[in-house]
């Protein structure tokens, strides 16, 4: 049965079956026949739970703001203090836990800032193809993507003044012409399908080939790609803040702990290197996630 | 001559890149909230001193003219004043950039040779225990920042093995050579000076490393799986039929094709490399152009700012384009086509 319906399928013409999403239990199937991803999906849950519980999960939850005791500078790991504790003798384990909830907050925002203006650029750049409206959409990304991302992300956090809001800000300005090209991809490539010209021929609005003929076909590559970026942006924006441009001290971000913890190198070497783990381990999470998401999809590449 | 045309057209979009690029920083910069002349200046100097300073500098004008005046000078190669130095951007730039370069250079040289060389044997031993080490190395690589790979390398090869050196550019108690071309290493060789030379590469070792680990993953995933959908192909398979030995298919007619992925990654990622040296450099003490752009940001110092990353841009677009060069050379079904 199965292969005639694949020998009938060949003479269609060729278009991407798109993802069944309601097949949950065959894609669960599908998604954890690999370790990897379900330990990745495993981390991710915990270390937002985590963030989430930050107040009552951490052993001194007070320690996350301004809180000095000077006694206790200086520790090294130990029963009391697993990760140690830092030059005003606060506990490093429990701000790496409240930086988490400053790094997840980082990949939601600019994600969500981010994701629809690339959304918007990539869908009326490849649908409009071949007239003036794809041009100006596509040469404006390629604008934003020639210009090293960190570099402009810093040139915009430095003229604002530096603070979490507006490395947010820096950080999706960089980021959406990924997006802006991902979706232009998928969606050139798919334009000139035959559901697509049907929609034309009946005189579907263009609204609605936009919106319901297009981007349905862009879910799968723009949720895989969003997962992974969730680590990424976390990454660039932990990069920012160990130059000084992102959250201000005291509050406890990733970045800035490690790179006021590399002044202490290498006697105090807790101090940067278990934030520094903290990154990556959010990082890989994310990562492992995504690349589930990308063989589940059968995607080539995000 | 199609060639050069193509190569033309490539130039042309750079400069069109650049032009948007420098109008975006230079849009950027100059919606500073604070006075440009009043920061340059200080608290202490007059209304009139500051009202003088800023006709000087331009900054009374229009943001258009602004730009304008600008454009006419970066074509000269005048960057304008360091609000801050008081010197010329593009001196300031020329004092601190080969520091960056040298760094930089030799993170292309870990990323080209280890990511390569590990993706080769990923890829001629594809799903043994060898490719398998080698995916979990590039995972590592791809998911660490820099700045994270510069600490840990810092603690575990500079304070843990005392195998190399870890701060700054030069041993304390080595006299560098003169300037020439700025790049230690280099100018050391020139003067016939090998003890400062092999002080200054080893300084070098850590750092460059620490930047080139991400690049060096990424280059081995796309090598390792450019061989392996290489080696599936019937030439290949012609090849070995005929008895061709297996490292002259390996490296004279698998390689060349199989790298032409890696080469634009290689391309697109050094000029990454460019940006990630600014945390680094600040972490290994390099006095190189993080130091001078961090200190014009922190300061306000729109010129050098708008010059810093104008540099960082023409790079990348000069980089861009000898990738293209290079793709051309390694893929002479490209060449052919544009002949």
């Amino acid at each position: 049965m199965s292969l005639l319906h694949k020998n009938n399928e060949s003479y269609l013409p060729k278009r991407r079956r798109r993802f069944n999403f309601k097949n949950w239990r065959r894609n669960w199937y599908k998604f954890s026949r690999n370790p990897l991803p379900v330990l990745g999906l495993v981390l991710v849950i915990l270390i937002i739970l985590l963030a989430i519980l930050a107040p009552w999960v951490a052993p001194y939850p007070q320690h996350a703001g301004k809180f000095i005791n000077l006694k206790e500078r200086f520790q090294p790991p130990s029963a009391a203090h697993w990760c140690g504790t830092d030059a005003m003798g606060r506990d490093i384990l429990s701000r790496i836990l409240f930086g988490y909830r400053i790094s997840l907050l980082l990949g939601i925002v600019v994600l969500s800032i981010s994701v629809p203006i690339g959304l918007t650029f990539g869908l009326l750049g490849g649908y409009y193809k071949d007239t003036f409206v794809e041009t100006v959409c596509m040469r404006i990304t390629d604008i934003f993507l020639a210009v090293p991302p960190l570099i402009l992300a810093m040139a915009v956090a430095s003229v604002l003044k530096p603070s979490l809001q507006n490395s947010m800000l820096a950080i999706s300005l960089m980021w959406w012409p990924w997006y802006s090209r991902l979706i232009y991809g998928v969606v050139s490539g798919v334009r000139n399908e035959f559901f697509v010209q049907s929609a034309e021929v009946i005189g579907a609005s263009r609204l609605h080939i936009l919106l319901r003929e297009l981007l349905p076909q862009t879910i799968s590559p723009l949720f895989t790609k969003i997962t992974l970026d969730m680590g990424f942006a976390i990454l660039v924006g932990a990069s920012l803040s160990f130059v000084g441009l992102g959250a201000q001290p005291p509050t406890p971000d990733l970045g800035t702990m490690v790179s006021e913890g590399s002044k202490f190198l290498p006697e105090q070497w807790w101090m940067s290197v278990f934030p520094a783990l903290a990154i990556v381990l959010v990082v890989l999470a994310f990562n492992f996630v995504g690349d589930g998401l990308r063989d589940l999809f059968s995607l080539e590449q995000v | 001559m199609r060639f050069l045309k193509f190569i033309g057209t490539r130039l042309l979009q750079g400069i069109m890149v650049l032009v948007g690029l420098s109008l975006v920083i230079f849009i950027i910069a100059r919606v500073v909230p604070g006075d440009p002349a009043r920061l340059a200046l200080g608290s202490i100097a007059s209304e009139e001193q500051v009202a003088e300073f800023r006709t000087k500098m331009g900054l009374d004008k229009p943001i258009y003219t602004q730009y304008w005046l600008w454009l006419q000078h970066a074509v000269q190669g005048d960057l304008g004043m360091s609000l801050v130095t008081r010197r010329p951007v593009v001196q300031d730039i020329i004092q601190f950039f080969p520091a960056t370069l040298e760094l930089c250079l030799m993170s292309l040289v870990f990323e080209g040779v280890l990511g390569i060389l590990l993706g080769v044997i990923a890829g001629r031993f594809a799903n043994s225990w060898v490719d398998n080490a080698i995916r979990v190395l590039s995972y590592i690589g791809v998911v660490t920042p820099p700045f994270v790979f510069g600490i840990l390398f810092m603690l575990f090869f500079g304070y843990l093995l005392h195998w190399l050196p870890s701060i700054g550019q030069l041993s304390p108690g080595i006299i560098g050579p003169p300037r020439i071309t700025g790049l230690i290493v280099f100018d050391s060789m020139i003067n016939g000076n090998f003890t400062a030379a092999r002080d200054a590469f080893l300084h070098l070792l850590l750092p460059a490393l620490s930047l080139a680990m991400g690049g060096l993953a990424q280059d081995a995933r796309i090598t390792r799986s450019s061989i392996v959908d290489n080696t599936g192909k019937d030439y290949i398979s012609a090849l070995k039929s005929c008895g061709v030995p297996s490292g002259l298919i390996m490296f004279k007619y698998l390689l060349k094709p199989s790298l032409i992925p890696t080469v634009s990654v290689m391309g697109l990622s050094f000029a990454y490399t460019f940006s990630n040296a600014f945390l680094l450099e600040a972490i290994y003490g390099w006095p190189g152009m993080s130091r001078y752009g961090m200190n014009a940001i922190l300061n306000k110092d729109l010129n050098a700012m708008v010059g810093v990353v104008m540099v960082l841009g023409v790079i990348f677009v000069l980089v861009n384009l000898l990738v293209d060069i290079i793709i051309t050379y390694l893929d002479p079904r490209i060449r052919l086509r544009t002949q």
